[in-house]
């Protein structure tokens, strides 16, 4: 098997041609492999071989990201590559938002690229959900650790073998989970990491806390007396029998059904699809789920204006976040196309 | 209180003529343990099976994985207060017959049920499958509620584990470990520069299959408070609930919590593990606020530096997670919470309900979302056709070759919030 084509793009420091003073040098094409290049060529192998390198100026590709991405990405594709390698950046700020801006447009090529830079480069939190990014030293002391990491990678990448866990491949966390196994089990890491936290000494978490979207509450209904009310619920609420098949965790999507001229759920026509909570009172009377039975009543006491003909349903235990919006997009769209003024939204 | 472990490794289980435990063999007679099953007038009928280690066998839907145990000597019996007069439990000596256990199974009560399998890619996942199972596969009288349902197969999982257990009461250990928590007194007078830690251990108590039994109590109806290690040795803590298979604690991992191991590894020499604090998950709001105001109350009474929190279940149960871990730091206790994630089969979603930036120390024991693919085992103990519906599997499941295409959700132990597992996620 021939060896795969590997394109290497560094900046004008790596490429020996000077440093600030030089930082305006623009794009060039050079056959063979220069500078750190060397090191990659030995940990590939007979794998991989830099066939050419592409070299510009930090300050030149900052100030003209535009031109300059679109000189670099056409001298990389020149060579017809089955990989491109960027840096690695280490701390340095410009580089690595070079080396993020050239990976992320050589990708959207569907050529396979990594790249490698220090965790507080700029570039890294710019890019790390785009293209894998090798977390590296902050400085060119760690160009062999550093290449030693994304060498095995940029090969795996390469070669669209499957990619394992951030911890284990040494990629900045890109927001995707995966799972391993790590060598100690959970509750020993646990006691490790508090006696760390107890001395005031460096402990890494294993899951960073996200920040929450908030919702603001929309307006108040003036006349409930004339208002056309739905009923949407997480609680898995459906027709005796799941026709949908919703799951009953992690759900896949949500069903809508016909309640028209129904005035109260039965043990008998409806039940929970739920697997997340005691099932056995929602399949007794729905109705503590879904209130068809009290609106109903509200609506004859002319307190509601009426009930929407539709419901919507899904099952609300550990359903992705992605697909809960999913979810609450189309529903919303639907409710608000049906002039449904307000929904009373149950969850369990 | 001090308590005695003699451990009693086991390599097989066989049916026979005389229940004994001989060479490392459990023997059973079949006949016997069934007709004491059967004693409970709710059951219908009583299977026994046996699954060991590497053959191709799966059990499903899989309630309550039990480790036999029997008191030597010491106060009280196994599981008080559930199959045994309530007595405090905890001290004098107990055996333990490693390497084997009961599992319940039959037909499904909820969707919370779980698969072992014996071998291949799902045998990597369970902690089950390193073991000698003696599989008790209960069926209910027609037309048993499921509440009622729930309670006999669990009670008969405890009988099966009792009834073994006894069978090795004057068998000799081949290890003795031994487990000791001193008075809050004694442990400051002997460790007074080590930082004082304690384990607090949250319960799944959200109805039907959701369900812990602390001595007997339904930890619904409970506040939080104290218990000894020890105890949880002793079978204190019974499960009821199989939440989703993945991250429910089985009366297995309660009789072996490795949080509580683990401390005690560590104790007299980096930290001085103090006991344990018990809180449930309850669904109703005021419940939380409740139970973790107490939780965090008791912390700083204790005078602790640390704590670990672990979880049991998803989703509601995140709010009780974190509500803890923030009250308890806000009293100056510092804290590892241990949790699993629902990050979506992509992995890309926000893996909790809920989060704090106190949570800042995290032990995760993976994505219970993650896809795995689980090949057709020659042998089902139990009733494959129920992949689609148990939580983690959906419509098509269950592959028409016998194989089954699930999330990692499905199968038992695999994301143990105790940290049973060196599975994670990153």
């Amino acid at each position: 098997m021939s060896k795969l084509r590997v394109v290497h793009y560094i900046n004008q420091f790596f490429a020996n041609i000077g440093g600030e003073e030089k930082a305006d040098y623009q794009p060039e094409l050079r056959e063979g492999v220069v500078g750190p290049g060397m090191a990659f060529n030995q940990n590939f192998g007979e794998e991989a071989e830099i066939v050419a390198t592409v070299i510009c100026g930090d300050s030149y590709f900052n100030e003209n990201v535009d031109s300059a991405t679109a000189t670099v990405l056409d001298m990389i594709k020149s060579q017809k590559p089955d990989l491109v390698i960027c840096g690695p950046a280490f701390n340095a700020g410009r580089y690595g938002v070079a080396c993020g801006t050239v990976a992320a447009a050589v990708k959207k090529e569907g050529i396979p690229v990594i790249t490698g830079m220090y965790k507080e480069n700029p570039g890294a939190d710019m890019f790390k959900k785009e293209v894998y990014i090798i977390s590296t030293k902050n400085s060119a002391a760690g160009m062999r650790d550093a290449v030693s990491k994304m060498a095995p990678l940029a090969l795996k990448v390469a070669k669209g073998e499957a990619i394992g866990a951030s911890a284990e491949e040494g990629y900045l966390p890109n927001g995707i989970r995966k799972n391993f196994f790590e060598k100690k089990r959970g509750s020993e890491r646990a006691v490790e990491m508090l006696v760390k936290k107890l001395n005031d000494k460096e402990f890494v978490t294993e899951y960073e806390m996200p920040s929450f979207d908030r919702v603001a509450p929309g307006e108040a209904i003036k006349d409930m007396s004339k208002a056309k009310i739905a009923l949407v619920t997480s609680g898995g609420i459906v027709p005796k029998g799941n026709p949908d098949h919703i799951e009953s965790s992690s759900a896949s999507k949500y069903g809508q059904y016909d309640i028209e001229g129904v005035t109260d759920l039965t043990a008998e026509t409806y039940e929970t699809a739920h697997g997340g909570y005691d099932p056995v009172y929602a399949n007794e009377d729905a109705d503590r789920v879904l209130p068809v039975d009290i609106i109903t009543e509200m609506i004859k006491e002319g307190k509601i204006g009426s009930l929407h003909k539709y419901y919507y349903a899904t099952v609300g235990n550990g359903t992705a976040v992605a697909n809960a919006k999913r979810f609450a997009t189309e529903i919303g769209q639907k409710l608000v196309d049906d002039h449904v003024d307000a929904v009373i939204l149950t969850s369990t | 209180m001090k308590l005695e472990l003699g451990i009693i490794p086991i390599n097989d289980i066989q049916f026979g003529a005389e229940s004994k435990v001989e060479n490392g063999t459990i023997y059973v007679n079949a006949d016997e343990l069934k007709a004491l099953i059967l004693e409970d007038e709710t059951l219908k009928s009583v299977e026994l099976d046996i699954a060991r280690p590497g053959e191709s066998v799966r059990i499903m839907p899989v309630k309550d994985v039990i480790e036999p145990r029997v008191k030597v000597n010491g106060e009280g019996a196994m599981f008080p207060g559930m199959i045994s007069k309530v007595a405090p439990v905890g001290s004098g000596r107990t055996n333990v017959l490693r390497g084997s256990a009961v599992v319940t199974t039959g037909k499904i009560v909820g969707f919370q049920e779980g698969i072992i399998d014996m071998t291949g890619e799902g045998s990597k996942y369970t902690p089950f499958s390193k073991l000698n199972n003696l599989v008790v596969i209960c069926e209910p009288v027609d037309g048993l509620a499921k509440h009622a349902h729930e309670k006999a197969v669990r009670m008969a999982g405890l009988k099966a584990a009792d009834y073994i257990g006894k069978l090795a009461k004057d068998i000799e250990a081949k290890e003795v470990e031994t487990y000791e928590t001193v008075s809050v007194k004694e442990g400051i007078e002997k460790w007074p520069n080590l930082p004082r830690v304690a384990y607090v251990l949250m319960l799944q108590s959200q109805g039907l299959m959701h369900d812990t039994y602390v001595y007997g109590v339904d930890a619904k109806q409970s506040l939080s408070t104290i218990i000894m290690p020890t105890e949880i040795m002793d079978g204190a803590i019974v499960s009821g609930n199989c939440v989703s298979a993945c991250d429910k604690n089985t009366t297995y991992h309660h009789l072996n919590n490795p949080v509580i191991k683990d401390l005690f590894a560590q104790h007299g020499k980096t930290l001085n593990f103090v006991g344990v604090i018990i809180t449930n998950e309850n669904v109703y709001l005021a419940d939380k606020m409740r139970s973790s105001d107490w939780s965090a109350k008791l912390c700083e009474w204790l005078g602790l530096d640390g704590a670990i929190v672990s979880q049991e279940g998803f989703g509601n149960p995140d709010t009780d997670l974190i509500m803890n871990c923030k009250k308890i730091e806000g009293k100056g206790v510092k804290t590892v919470i241990i949790t699993d994630e629902y990050a979506g089969r992509d992995g890309a979603s926000q893996s909790l309900a809920d989060a704090d930036a106190a949570a800042n120390a995290v032990v995760t024991g993976g994505n219970a979302n993650e896809v795995i693919h689980l090949p057709k085992m020659d042998k089902v103990i139990g009733y494959p056709e129920v992949a689609d519906i148990i939580a983690g599997g959906f419509d098509g499941s269950l592959q028409a070759d016998g194989s089954i295409v699930a999330e990692l959700q499905v199968i038992t132990g695999a994301t143990n919030e105790m940290g049973f597992n060196p599975l994670s996620a990153r």
